[in-house]
């Protein structure tokens, strides 16, 4: 029987949950890297045994680990994040200028062709890659390069490249979004890059319509519609279906259209999960009731999903790479919140569970689906 | 032979599990004992002091002999108690609050 194992990155380590396929009862081992911020785990869709984590701290920094036991044992592999040529600057929150510094990585995405390649998204904003499983890591300076790099402003998180998305068709497509200048995509492997922000509306930025400047918090896509996106920006739940070309909303009638994740249904292309959080000065649920909200039209049209989830006095958030889908037929929906709860569904959202109530807060949720 | 001291998370990310000692040749000051300390763990690289700058971490303070030599030279020679083994350089984790 097939079986699932959960990576899931917090505020004061990693948490390794594993299932068999039915879902209901889960082994959870941790905490790895006790005391540090785990931002972001998650395995080689060609080993799936390899799996890499980032590891960071405000006293130590940064801390690169490689496991290739699936997480039994890792290995401490290369944390030299050096920015290419002169650094230069992006824009400071106050307008002026700030030299682009090195802090943390935010994101990790395997090769789906080489195990020994992964991507690391960092913040300050940039995209290094390594083909020798970790130990060696080169900006792919073009996107920080790109024009626009002067006019970059960290979200209130920080100028963090958040998301990383390899187009499973074309090898030289990838998409990544950072907070908050926007999403932006290559077509030739990662040397030159374009903002792929028409269509994005951001009120209160000096022009709304700005070709960068916008707070992208999370983008998905189903692996079998590479062209197809779905986008939880600050404000407002986006698609676009021209590879990033155009965005169009579609928030319809959920309650509010604030938010930080957003996933697809491996099964389902059409099918999106989104949770709303009240505003962007109070990240929590609205009422104190936490929702998944689900739509099974490509958005516009959205359902709550409450069956399992606490409906009063709830006042956790759930952050952008904190939901993830599993591969089993019945597709299973997870997200972690920052309460340190880990919420699983194995019915496609219709009924939650919580596997564990107690971790720090929840920083990253991966899952993986084993033979 | 020059013996460390190093905060807990450190210990466990160089899988020691008390103070470690290492060899300097020549002049023995900060710089040189953690570049000897770099050379047998190679994974502390980063963590005490920036790859590039290799300014200590604003986070990390260098006691020696029951003095703060964290605004020290990094080059100036450590005492000789220090440098003869007789006293540990202790490298810690400011009391700095957090969350």
């Amino acid at each position: 029987m097939s079986k699932v194992r959960l990576l899931v990155g917090t505020r004061k380590g990693a948490f390794i949950l594993t299932s068999d396929g039915k879902r209901d009862t889960w082994e959870i081992s941790g905490p790895h890297f006790a005391g540090w911020e785990i931002y972001h785990m998650k395995g080689s869709p060609v080993n799936p045994e390899r799996i890499y984590a980032s590891q960071t701290s405000g006293w130590f920094g940064q801390v690169m680990q490689r496991s290739d036991d699936g997480g039994k044992t890792w290995e401490a592999v290369g944390n030299r994040f050096a920015y290419e040529g002169e650094a230069g600057t992006h824009q400071w929150y106050d307008g002026t200028p700030h030299p682009w510094e090195f802090k943390r990585v935010w994101h990790l995405e395997p090769s789906l062709a080489e195990a020994e390649t992964v991507y690391a998204g960092a913040e300050d904003a940039a995209l290094f890659k390594s083909t020798d499983g970790g130990q060696n890591w080169a900006e792919l300076s073009g996107l920080r390069g790109h024009g626009t790099g002067p006019k970059w402003q960290p979200g209130a998180g920080g100028m963090c490249l958040h998301t990383v998305i390899l187009d499973p068709k074309d090898t030289q497509r990838i998409y990544i979004a950072i907070s908050a200048a926007g999403a932006f995509r290559t077509d030739d492997g990662g040397a030159t890059w374009k903002p792929i922000n028409k269509g994005l509306r951001s009120q209160y930025i000096p022009d709304p319509n700005a070709e960068v400047g916008h707070c992208v918090h999370h983008i998905a896509m189903h692996e079998k519609r590479p062209g197809v996106l779905f986008m939880q920006k600050h404000w407002d739940v986006m698609r676009s279906d021209d590879a990033g070309e155009n965005w169009t909303e579609v928030s319809g009638n959920l309650p509010t259209d604030f938010g930080f994740v957003i996933d697809v249904h491996a099964h389902e292309p059409e099918t999106l999960y989104v949770v709303p959080i009240k505003s962007d000065s109070e990240h929590f649920p609205m009422d104190g009731a936490l929702r998944v909200y689900r739509s099974k039209t490509g958005g516009n049209e959205w359902e709550a999903l409450t069956k399992g989830l606490p409906q009063k006095d709830c006042y956790v958030n759930v952050l952008r790479d904190a939901m993830a889908v599993d591969r089993m037929d019945e597709c299973g929906v997870y997200f972690g919140t920052t309460g340190g709860q880990v919420y699983a569904s194995p019915d496609g959202g219709e009924s939650w569970n919580a596997i564990v109530r107690d971790l720090p807060a929840v920083l990253s949720v991966e899952v993986q689906t084993l033979p | 032979m020059v013996r460390v001291e190093m905060p807990q998370h450190l210990r466990t990310l160089a899988g020691v599990s008390a103070e470690v000692t290492v060899e300097v040749a020549g002049v023995v000051s900060i710089r040189t004992v953690l570049d000897a300390l770099e050379a047998l763990y190679p994974m502390l690289e980063g963590t005490i002091r920036d790859h590039g700058s290799l300014q200590r971490r604003a986070f990390l303070r260098f006691f020696v002999c029951e003095e703060d030599w964290s605004h020290e030279p990094m080059e100036k020679p450590l005492p000789e108690v220090i440098a003869a083994g007789k006293e540990p350089l202790l490298i810690i984790g400011a009391i700095a609050g957090g969350c």
